[in-house]
Parts: structure tokens; sequence; C-alpha cells
């Protein structure tokens, strides 16, 4: 029931029902989303960008170096693959705080500041047009891992599990990528920051290569961290054989990543103004 | 101040002893002034001075240290979400998406704006056409000029017809043709009962679009008036004459003197303030003809701010 009539907008905007204020705060998000989204599928070279690099590391791995690299019990290709799929979602995070610092340098975001807008839009908007872009990007990866002799052992059930864990991941690194994009005006140096934590994470993962070849501190931590915890629930969902405890173990990762990033972000954002 | 001016209605906005420091930097040193409703006000200074700081905080974009700031009488820093709702606010840059459209920028400035999806459109177009967008309307504002650019910008300002409008030196960096489609704009928007604060470094905009000016310095006021009394102040109009000697500047100095008007004198240069415009050079040439030898250059511009700033802070005394 909105109080919004058709009649000239005389003068001030109606007064939102707090009923309504839910709803409004999602129309809004869904608004701001959509706006990401065009300008997404109007600069394609960043979503080209964002594709080219995990085809690249399938071609490196699946041809350069793969004749090298022995796991035991499985094709290297299948090993490979759900690596990529975590990689591709890791490194995809990363647009969002390109996004919102570029945003933050036009002056969009001050803009947005002063319109009788749900401030969470802002955010869950952007959030919600990255999470949009990783599926994108993903679906076009496993297409390039078929191409390349990817197979899912444990059938579609099994691959689609482990993409939608994966893409969840990547939306929880979203809301941390948000945080840091909110305090950094410059889209570059915002990337410049990000790119590291991830190429970290996703190398000293077993993302492309068993932790077992690791020297015993490099393991300790590869094996503890989020990225790492990604790769083994999405092998286990595609490779086949239990699976629920490495599930759990990624998902309270990203649940846990997901509400801390969320306050550091929406803190951000409150702090803009201060 | 000593006594407080009476004011015939409430005010549209108030600022009262508004205080920001960024870390050491102090861009507000307790400002106050208030905008009768339905009234420009000109917000002059130079860069650096703490306008776009004030019009931050007053469009809810930032808030204060201290002081207390008022739209319709809503505090800004209590009722932020209440105060969105009448104002509109165009920041120094334009603040457009250039990979939407014009008229997409403008329906979605509209939709977060709650006014509802189908007015947002039929407000956006006429919109588009009130600011002679209409053409570009479904082109990438990235293929925009600047001036085009600007002008959705204060577009997507207006789109919840907001009584109350903040315009951040809304006409820098435009070409001329593109200000003065922008001021007949602001005209408009003032004569169909708009409250609107605009922040300007040109002491001619403020001159022709404000009902009174606030000039700032240093994040306080330094003066204020209607534009007529400043003009009265520090003349429209600022022309050099330049000579051959030094002795000739003097004589004609005085000449220019006895005729009422305030030469000051700096080496073989004369400057020459008028608030009768740039027909005043035709007089003052006149006056000097046969008594001096013709000066060998003659320049006219506009006072600039620090025309304006060195007689604030010299006011009476004599630059040497």
């Amino acid at each position: 029931m909105s109080t919004i009539t058709l009649a000239p907008a005389q003068s001030l905007v109606a007064r939102q029902p707090v009923t309504g204020r839910v709803a409004a705060a999602f129309s809004d998000t869904i608004d701001v989303a959509g706006r990401n989204l065009r300008t997404l599928l109007r600069t394609p070279q960043a979503l080209i960008f964002a594709t080219i690099q995990p085809i690249i590391f399938v071609l490196l791995f699946r041809y350069a170096f793969g004749g090298a690299i022995r796991v035991p019990g499985v094709d290297y290709v299948d090993y490979l693959m759900p690596g990529v799929f975590a990689q591709t979602v890791a490194f995809g995070a990363i647009g969002t705080a390109v996004g919102l610092s570029a945003d933050l340098r036009s002056g969009i975001l001050v803009r947005f500041r002063t319109l009788p807008m749900a401030r969470i839009a802002v955010l869950g908007g952007r959030t919600l047009a990255d999470l949009a872009r990783n599926l994108l990007v993903v679906a076009v990866m496993v297409g390039v891992g078929f191409a390349a002799g990817f197979r899912s052992a444990n059938g579609a059930a099994g691959l689609l599990a482990a993409l939608a864990l994966g893409v969840a991941f990547g939306y929880a690194v979203s809301w941390g990528f948000a945080a840091l994009g909110l305090r950094v005006s410059d889209p570059e140096a915002a990337q410049a920051a990000a790119v590291p934590v991830v190429f970290l994470l996703v190398f000293t993962s077993a993302a492309f290569v068993p932790s077992t070849a690791m020297p015993g501190w490099l393991q300790a931590f590869g094996t503890h961290q989020p990225v790492n915890a990604l790769v083994t629930a999405e092998r286990a969902l595609i490779l086949g054989g239990p699976a629920a405890h490495d599930v759990l173990i990624s998902l309270a990762w990203s649940g846990g990543m997901l509400v801390v990033f969320a306050l550091l972000a929406a803190r951000g954002y409150a702090r803009m103004g201060r | 101040m000593e006594g407080r001016e009476t004011v015939m209605s409430d005010p549209a906005i108030e600022a009262d002893g508004l205080s920001k420091s960024f870390g050491e930097v102090v861009a507000l040193d307790g400002l106050s002034f208030r905008v009768p409703a339905g009234s420009v006000l000109g917000l002059l200074g130079p860069n650096g001075s703490g306008k776009t700081t004030t019009v931050s905080i007053l469009s809810t974009a930032l808030r204060q240290d201290g002081g207390r700031a008022t739209v319709l009488g809503l505090d800004v820093a209590a009722d932020p979400a209440r105060v969105r709702r009448v104002i509109g606010f165009a920041g120094q840059f334009a603040a457009v998406d250039p990979n939407l459209t014009g008229r997409e920028n403008l329906t979605l400035i509209g939709r977060l704006s709650r006014v509802g999806r189908r007015q947002a459109r039929a407000r956006a177009d006429e919109l588009l056409d009130g600011f002679g967008l209409s053409a570009a309307a479904g082109r990438l504002v990235r293929t925009y000029s600047g001036g085009m650019r600007r002008r959705l910008d204060v577009a997507a300002a207006l789109l919840h017809r907001p009584p109350v409008l903040f315009l951040d030196e809304p006409t820098t960096g435009l070409d001329p043709e593109s200000r003065f489609a922008l001021w007949d704009s602001v005209r408009d928007l003032a004569r169909s009962g708009t409250t609107v604060l605009l922040t300007t470094q040109y002491l001619e905009e403020a001159d022709a679009l404000a009902d009174q000016v606030v000039i700032i310095a240093s994040g306080r006021v330094a003066d204020t008036g209607t534009p007529a009394e400043l003009k009265a102040r520090f003349g429209t109009v600022v022309f050099y004459l330049g000579f051959g000697t030094p002795a000739d500047a003097e004589t004609a100095s005085l000449v220019l003197a006895a005729e009422g008007y305030r030469p000051e004198r700096a080496g073989t240069g004369l400057k020459v303030r008028s608030d009768s415009g740039s027909g005043a050079v035709t007089a003052v040439l006149r006056a000097l003809a046969g008594r001096v030898p013709d000066p060998v250059s003659v320049s006219v511009r506009e006072p600039t701010l620090d025309d304006v700033f060195l007689t604030l802070t010299t006011q009476g005394g004599k630059a040497a």
C-alpha cells in the first residue's frame, strides 16, 4: 500500500509507513543493483578481463604445468577446476572494491547519501550486482572447464552445489571489499590493495596443487584459511565422497565473514559523513 | 553580532554556529546564516573557505562537529531522513553515472527518491525537456559534454520537486552558454517558490542570482548583504590603466580623485573600481583626455574574489 500517488509531486515525498520500509529497502537495493549491472554490461571490457584471468589459469595449469603435477587417484583437470572456481569468485569479489571506490570518487555516493533512499541499498545493491556478475563468470568457467576435459564425477547436483558454495563465498568476500572500497577513493588503489590479499589466499590454498608439497609453516597457514576451506569443500562435492564436514566448514567461514564484513562495510558507510 | 534582523517568515534554512574540522584543518568555525523561504542565497567564497562543507552538512551528507542546522525546521543531524525528503542536492562534480543514459540516470534518482516508477519516468522526461536534453536523453552520459552532464546533475536534484535546493558551484567549468542556461533554470526555480542555496566563486554569479549574499572566509561569515550592497562596496568592474611614467600615473590619479573616483596607484599602473559597469571606462578616459598623456594600456575585468577579500581585509588601509 503505497502512499505515493499519481498526483503531481507537489512538494514532499510521501512519508513511508514503517511497514513499507523493508519493502522500500528491498526495492532500492534492486534499483541500485540494476544500475550496477547495466554499467557492467556497458563496459564489457571489465567483464572480459574478469573472465580472461581464470581462463588463462585453466589453460596454463591444464596444459602447461598439468603434465608435471601428479595428484593421486584423480585426473588433474578434475582436481584443478574446483580450484579455478574458487579462484574465480575470490578474484571476482575484488570488483566490489573497485566499483564502490569509483562511485566514491565520482561523487555518486554523496548524492545517494542525500536521497531519501534506504541506506543499506548502496552496499546491498552493489554486492548483489557483483554476485550476479560472479555467477556469470563462473558459468563461463564451467564451459571452459568442460572444453578442457573436466567432468563432475558427482554429477550435476554435486557441481551445482559446489558452485553455489563458491558464489556464497564470493558474496561474503564482496562485503569485505565493500568495506575497503568505501575507504579508498581511487579504484586503482583499491584494486592494488585487494589483489595481494586474494593472491596470497588463493596460492597458499590447495587450489592448484596439494598442500602436502608445501613446507610445514606454509601448510599450517594455507590449510586454515577460507579459500582453502572452499576449495576443499568444492572438491569434495565435485569428486564425490563425504562432503558434509568440509561444506559446513566453508559455510561457517562464509557466514562468519559475511557478518563481520557487512558490519565493517555498514560502519564505513555511516562514517563517510563524519 | 549586535542586534538580530527581524525575520518576516520562518527561514527555510538556518545555520547556527556550525563548526567542522577535518583532523587539524578547521573547515567551519562558527558559521551562522539564515535563508528566508522562497529566496536565493549565494554563498560566496574562495576555494577552501568552507562552502562545500557547509552545503554537505545542510544536505545531510556530512555531520557537523558543533552548532545546529535546520531545513524547513527539521534538524539535519537529528532527523536526516526527513530532511532528505525535502531537499535536492547537486554537488560540485556532476554525480551522474556515465554508463547510464540521461533518462536512466533521472529515473534511477527518481525511483530512489521514492516518487514512484511511473511518475519518475514522467518527471524525467519533463526535466530532460526543461534542461534541453531531450535529444540526448537516450544517449549514454559518457558521450555528454561537461555542460550537459552538469545540467543533468541539476535536473537529478529536482526530480522529487524539492522545496529546498542546494547547488554547490553549479557553473564551475561550464562554458558561458551553459552557464547562462543554468542561471535561467535557477531563476525559474526561484520564481516557482523554491528556496535555493548556491555556492559560487564568482561575484558576478551571486549578483545575477542571489537575493542575499553571504561571503565566507576561513569557515566564518566575512560579510553579508544584498548584491546591490556588495556592488556598492566592491564595484562591479575594475579597470587598469598603464602609463608611461609613474609621474603621469600620479597626475592621472589626482585628476580621477578630483572627479570622485578612488584610484589606487602602483608604479606606472592605476587601478580604478566602478559600480557603473564597463561603460565607466569611457567616462574615465574622457576625464583624463588632454590633461595627462594617453595611457599606454587599458584593461577591464570584473572584480575577483581576491579584490573583495583585499578590500575586506585592508578596509580603509591603502595598499602601498
